[in-house]
């Protein structure tokens, strides 16, 4: 008798193909049709909004920043299946949904410059600073869904990683833990192909990202990123079985970045070709959704124009909030440490103080 | 009053904590079913539930990031690692994440986590469960650091670690949980976070220490006072960060000199830390250099010489009779 080794795929829900037909009409979400142009518009805002971060940054007038174009089905399909009650920990790429779950704007950019109001999320917002450690944020999600749960809250915590994210140890000791606990939780591992410039091949031998929930007992899901309404039906569907405690799932979504890692010197033609980049533009989350709402008369080149004049402005004035927001203090950083400052934190403060005129 | 060893009052600050605050939630491997390894838990998951007292998956990063979620939504969870030498696996959760919740969100989240472990050697473990490793922590902004030396403290320290609204690493010096018994009171107390305690009084030299090298101190005073007449005042830490550097400054303004005894190695961490911190402000009323007595820079011994490693009695005395000779 022989035994026969298995490694399991899971499988791939798209609904929209890439001219933007209905592929798979089973999994079609119910959205109104202005839910439906709810989504349209934050993704084209988004994306006009990211293409003036990177400008800004080349400019100086922004410091880091991780740029988003490609993802933004991805993104925003996902975080548009949650309440505003449910808690989002994002990374560092993750500033998209976090925007759109309640972050302002300009807090968002002084994030980028390295400001600490960046992280001053405001009451009722449910959203963590981005997290710089990869992996990190995925033992703490476990952490804040059991909190929901031992309070009998109908809230669920949910997060994001990307492709190499998933090779960390603290992934696997978050997921596991997750499902041992049967927490509500969503894990979306955003797969876009590289980890800066290391491509997925390379982390690992599992067939798919999703497959990895296999091991820690938690159903998973691969879904097509570049397609907002297939992100949005898997995360609808993860969080609703959360929020009626059964617990915890896992969505690998497929996409890409067109641009950088981050704005901090990475050069894609390293590491990827041009033709690799223009195939996946070809799947662009933008054109294809545009096209099926186009057919339904729900979008227009109006619509599109005005969405665009809406992010600029948004963008402008974020800008200039931003601009004139007070300055830090080392003695005001001081006082972010404790409750209450030890004796030897306050000497350290008052030295600064006294330079700092305050 | 009630007579226990320093597990039972550990055991004790946290049955009274969970039963004041029902916020407290306490975890880690082995601490449910099996009431912890040295059975610091024993009992508290049956009165408690499994909801607040519970075991965990064999992850210490993952226990740690459960601490930094639930800490996050207004929780006050207790996390235990099985021992110190383990915090390795986790110090991203410690030291990265939940010591800078309220600095990296300028106040709007804290972290209100006690993570106790086991430590501190004498006790012949294996490799990676009795090292000192608290310099490490020592070093974290944003992490209280605390390390009793007998039962009474070990109660009034812990219920305060639970109370503060920050984290704090809370280490449980092995050889001192069953060696010797103190009288407790049973209701809850506070004994408050960044005081030193003088646990001898003396004129001649300063020994200032921690964990279980204060009984080792208090015993070298005592014979030294009785063989050469000269008294030592030796100061209990208990709080390893912050430092009570005012105690230890108007000692040394006292007796104008100073040794520093800690288990750990001697390169950097809490000795090396008290030195300059006594050059700082008693400079100018020192006789003699400051002394570190410690142990050498090795990797934590093998358990068949950990004896001879260790700071000894007869070390401590030589210490003093260098610095007084000076």
């Amino acid at each position: 008798m022989s035994a026969v080794l298995e490694t399991k795929p899971t499988q791939f829900l798209q609904i929209l193909d890439i001219d933007g037909n209905v592929k798979n009409s089973d999994w079609m979400p119910k959205l109104s049709d202005q839910e439906l142009r709810n989504l349209m518009h934050k993704m084209v805002f988004t994306r006009i909004w990211d293409g003036r971060a990177v400008k800004l940054t080349r400019q100086g007038r922004l410091g880091f920043y991780a740029p988003v174009a490609g993802q933004e089905a991805s993104m925003l399909g996902s975080e548009a299946a949650t309440n505003k009650e449910d808690f989002l920990l994002p990374s560092y790429r993750d500033i998209p949904q976090s925007v759109w779950h309640g972050l302002p704007l300009y807090q968002a950019f002084l994030y980028s410059r390295g400001h600490q109001h960046g992280g001053q999320i405001p009451e009722g917002v449910n959203v963590l600073m981005p997290q710089i450690i990869i992996g990190a944020q995925i033992v703490q999600t476990t952490g804040v869904a059991m909190a929901f749960k031992l309070r009998h809250e109908k809230r669920v915590a949910f997060t994001y990683i990307g492709d190499g994210g998933t090779s960390q140890g603290d992934f696997y000791e978050g997921i596991n833990f997750a499902g041992a606990y049967q927490v509500p939780a969503v894990f979306i591992v955003q797969n876009n192909q590289f980890a800066i410039s290391v491509p997925v091949r390379l982390q690992t031998a599992a067939q798919t990202l999703a497959s990895k929930a296999v091991a820690a007992g938690i159903p998973s899901m691969q879904v097509d990123g570049m397609d907002v309404l297939a992100v949005y039906a898997a995360t609808k569907q993860s969080v609703d079985r959360a929020r009626e405690g059964a617990g915890p799932s896992l969505i690998e979504t497929i996409t890409f970045r067109y641009g950088p890692h981050t704005m901090s010197g990475d050069d894609p033609t390293r590491y990827r070709t041009k033709d690799m980049e223009q195939e996946w533009q070809l799947k662009d989350p933008l054109v294809r959704f545009r096209k099926f709402l186009e057919a339904k008369g729900l979008w227009s080149d109006r619509d599109e124009e005005s969405t665009i004049e809406e992010a600029k402005t948004a963008v402008s004035e974020a800008l200039a909030k931003a601009d004139s927001y007070p300055k830090m203090t080392v003695a005001g950083l001081i006082d972010q440490m404790f409750e209450k400052l030890p004796d030897d934190l306050i000497v350290q403060r008052a030295e600064y103080a006294s330079e700092e005129g305050r | 009053m009630a007579v226990m060893t320093m597990i039972q009052a550990i055991t004790q600050a946290l049955d009274l904590e969970l039963a004041r605050d029902e916020k407290v939630l306490l975890f880690g491997e082995d601490v449910g079913q099996s009431g912890g390894v040295f059975r610091a838990t024993d009992g508290l998951q049956k009165k408690y539930g499994d909801q607040r007292v519970f075991d965990t998956p064999l992850a210490e990063s993952g226990i740690a990031g459960l601490a930094t979620g639930l800490g996050l939504q207004g929780f006050r969870p207790i996390a235990e690692i099985q021992f110190f030498g383990f915090v390795f696996e986790a110090m991203d959760e410690i030291a990265g994440q939940a010591a800078r919740m309220r600095y990296r969100s300028g106040g709007r989240y804290t972290c209100p986590v006690v993570y106790r472990a086991p430590f501190g050697g004498g006790v012949k473990t294996p490799e990676l469960h009795a090292d000192s490793l608290e310099g490490i922590l020592m070093q974290t902004p944003g992490l209280k650091v605390v390390i009793p030396s007998n039962p009474y403290d070990a109660k009034g320290l812990l219920i305060s670690a639970i109370r503060d609204n920050d984290p704090v690493f809370f280490l449980e010096h092995m050889k001192l949980y069953r060696s010797f018994k103190q009288e407790v009171p049973e209701e809850a107390y506070t004994i408050p976070l960044g005081k030193a305690n003088v646990v001898r009084e003396g004129k001649d030299v300063t020994i200032v220490t921690y964990g279980a090298m204060v009984n080792t101190a208090v015993q070298a005073a005592e014979t030294w006072a009785k063989t050469r007449g000269i008294t030592a005042e030796v100061i209990d830490l208990r709080t390893i960060s912050p430092i009570d550097i005012e105690t230890i400054a108007s000692s040394v303004k006292k007796t104008h000199r100073a040794v520093v005894l800690q288990e750990a190695q001697r390169t950097s961490g809490v000795a090396a830390e008290i030195v300059a911190q006594i050059n700082e402000q008693a400079m100018f009323y020192l006789e003699a250099p400051i002394l570190r007595i410690t142990a050498p820079d090795t990797v934590f011994p093998y358990a068949q010489i950990e004896d001879e490693w260790l700071p000894t009695q007869t070390r401590v005395i030589e210490g003093l009779e260098k610095v007084l000779s000076m």
